[in-house]
């Protein structure tokens, strides 16, 4: 069981935890984007072996926050409330 | 030359004390050039290999393999080979790939021990059932053989399934496909691997592809451990690895890579003789030829390429296990493994065309690639000689999730994801 440190409540349980995506996935604006960008907004990923910053939401508290993880070793290597940089 | 595998063989060796068997394929050193690459040594990458020689006369093809054939999820699964699919596109695929492996101990001379003894979907509420009989409609309108059963039917083929009044997974029927069953999955990559050998294929192990040769914005070969070896016309079939492959071919892919674990028990006498699956435990069962009960259930909750699985799921998937068979309590689990497993948004396989020229991808199988590897090698061997898609792999292009046109298999890939 590991434990995952949500940015408000502190480490819980993993089970409380639910995965939303990568970080800086930025929703298209406006009437005329490309399909293209659509398609990869909504479907494309960059799947990283290693380090990935990703969106995750601490069902609990209901907050969504980035955690930076390694996807070989699951080691969390960072965790941070939701601010302005996800768009970065 | 590897000699042909027949009762007389078999006898012979009896009385030679089985000395006299040699390699079932062969180990060469790779050559600079080849006509076609494939990437990836499990089912589908084999497969490929072998109907490129087979079907199309392509015989100067190299498989390369990081590790050893069969050592990814190819030898990692629980062996259901089904085609119990909603839409007519993915029976037209498992169904071709259900009749491939019908044939296919004798295709290969090799014995793959397709063991059809059924498989039920069990329905556990009133509204299960509707959806039960709409996919059986379905799967009855496309030609796949299916029956609606009643409790009484699932009682016949799985009587020690928990048919008490308090049962908290009660069965109201089922979904029964009576050509499903298993197969034995190491042998269904030695098999390929052994028939492309005898047609000349070079099945090259430890062999990691670390980078891809791209000249006037077309690929031309691969870098690897072994050196450079190139080719104008490459495959790629590496499952959970397809990511970080396509990131060195400059693209990213419909694809996030899980952790999908099963386990066995110790092996008893014969007690359950078909596959069963529910999907509202999350849970899938059969016992192996030797004995053991295969255990599988839904994917692990996080991104990862760790292959080995973590707690919660299997916790998830025991709990489910005993109560739908209370009598399984007494086992001793043996092993617990996972497999890195590509998914996809709609749950159904990526092939055609990758978006970098001469690259072309098979991928996207998630957990239920298995039962789909001699359509997989068919399809892929089609593109790699011909540069264009057939009736049956056009659906599946990567362009359905700029287009829109999703096969949305959630429900007919079977396990939660
Ligand atoms: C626990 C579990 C249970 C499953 N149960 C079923 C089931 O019951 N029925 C079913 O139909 N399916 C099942 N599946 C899914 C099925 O196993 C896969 O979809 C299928 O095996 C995929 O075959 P493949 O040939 O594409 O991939 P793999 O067999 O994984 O082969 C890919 C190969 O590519 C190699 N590779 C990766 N990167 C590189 C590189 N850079 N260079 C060279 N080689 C590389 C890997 O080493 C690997 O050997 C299950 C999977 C798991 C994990
Ligand atoms: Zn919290």
């Amino acid at each position: 069981m590991q434990l995952f440190p949500c940015p408000f409540c502190g480490p819980r349980d993993e089970t409380e935890f639910h995965y939303g995506g990568d970080a800086g996935n930025v929703r298209p604006d406006g009437a005329d984007v490309p399909i293209d960008r659509w398609a990869g907004y909504l479907y494309l990923r960059g799947n990283p072996k290693g380090t990935a910053r990703e969106i995750w939401v601490h069902v609990n508290c209901g907050e969504f926050f980035v955690m930076e993880r390694d996807t070989v070793t699951h080691k969390v290597l960072s965790s941070a409330a939701l601010g302005g940089e996800h768009a970065a | 030359m590897t000699r042909r595998y027949s009762a007389l063989s078999l006898f012979k060796e009896g009385l030679a004390g089985q000395t006299g068997w040699k390699q079932a394929w062969r180990s060469p050193e790779p050559k600079p050039p080849y006509d076609a690459i494939v990437i990836g040594g499990g089912g589908h990458g084999l497969a490929t290999a072998y109907y490129l020689a087979k079907n199309h006369n392509i015989t100067r093809v190299a498989v390369l393999e990081k590790g050893w054939i069969g050592g990814g999820n190819t030898g990692r699964n629980t062996t259901v080979v089904r085609s119990n699919y909603y839409y007519p596109e993915s029976v037209d695929l498992y169904g071709l790939a259900h009749r491939l492996y019908e044939g296919l101990s004798k295709d290969l001379n090799y014995n793959v021990m397709l063991s059809q003894r059924g498989m039920v979907n069990l329905c556990h509420s009133t509204a299960e059932m509707e959806i039960g009989a709409r996919t059986v409609n379905a799967m009855q309108i496309n030609g796949i053989d299916a029956e609606l059963f009643s409790p009484e039917d699932v009682r016949r083929v799985a009587p020690i399934y928990n048919f008490s009044p308090d049962a908290r997974f009660p069965v109201f029927g089922g979904i029964w496909q009576g050509r499903a069953g298993t197969a034995r999955h190491d042998a269904v990559a030695w098999g390929y691997a052994r028939a492309a050998s005898r047609l000349g294929v070079d099945i090259i192990q430890n062999c990691e592809i670390t980078d891809f040769i791209i000249e006037g914005g077309r690929c031309r070969g691969v870098q690897t451990t072994r050196g450079a070896i190139r080719a104008d016309r490459i495959g790629m079939a590496v499952a959970g690895h397809s990511s970080v492959l396509a990131a060195k071919a400059g693209f990213r892919l419909p694809i996030n890579s899980y952790a999908l674990q099963a386990c066995v028990s110790e092996p008893v006498k014969p007690i359950l003789d078909t596959v069963v699956l529910s999907p509202g435990t999350g849970v899938y069962v059969s016992q192996s030829d030797k004995g053991e009960i295969v255990i599988g259930g839904g994917l692990d909750r996080i991104p990862s390429y760790a292959q080995r699985g973590n707690l919660p799921t299997l916790e998830t998937v025991i709990a489910g296990l005993l109560e739908m068979f209370p009598i399984f309590g007494q086992l001793k689990l043996m092993r617990q493994w996972a497999g890195i497993v590509d998914v996809v948004p709609d749950s159904s396989p990526i092939i055609g065309p990758s978006p970098l020229p001469n690259l072309f991808l098979n991928c996207g199988w998630g957990t239920g690639g298995f039962k789909a590897i001699p359509a997989g090698g068919t399809l892929l061997a089609n593109l790699l000689a011909t540069g264009k898609h057939n009736d049956i792999s056009r659906p599946f292009d990567l362009d359905r999730f700029a287009t829109g046109r999703l096969i949305d298999e959630a429900a007919g890939s079977g396990i939660a994801h």
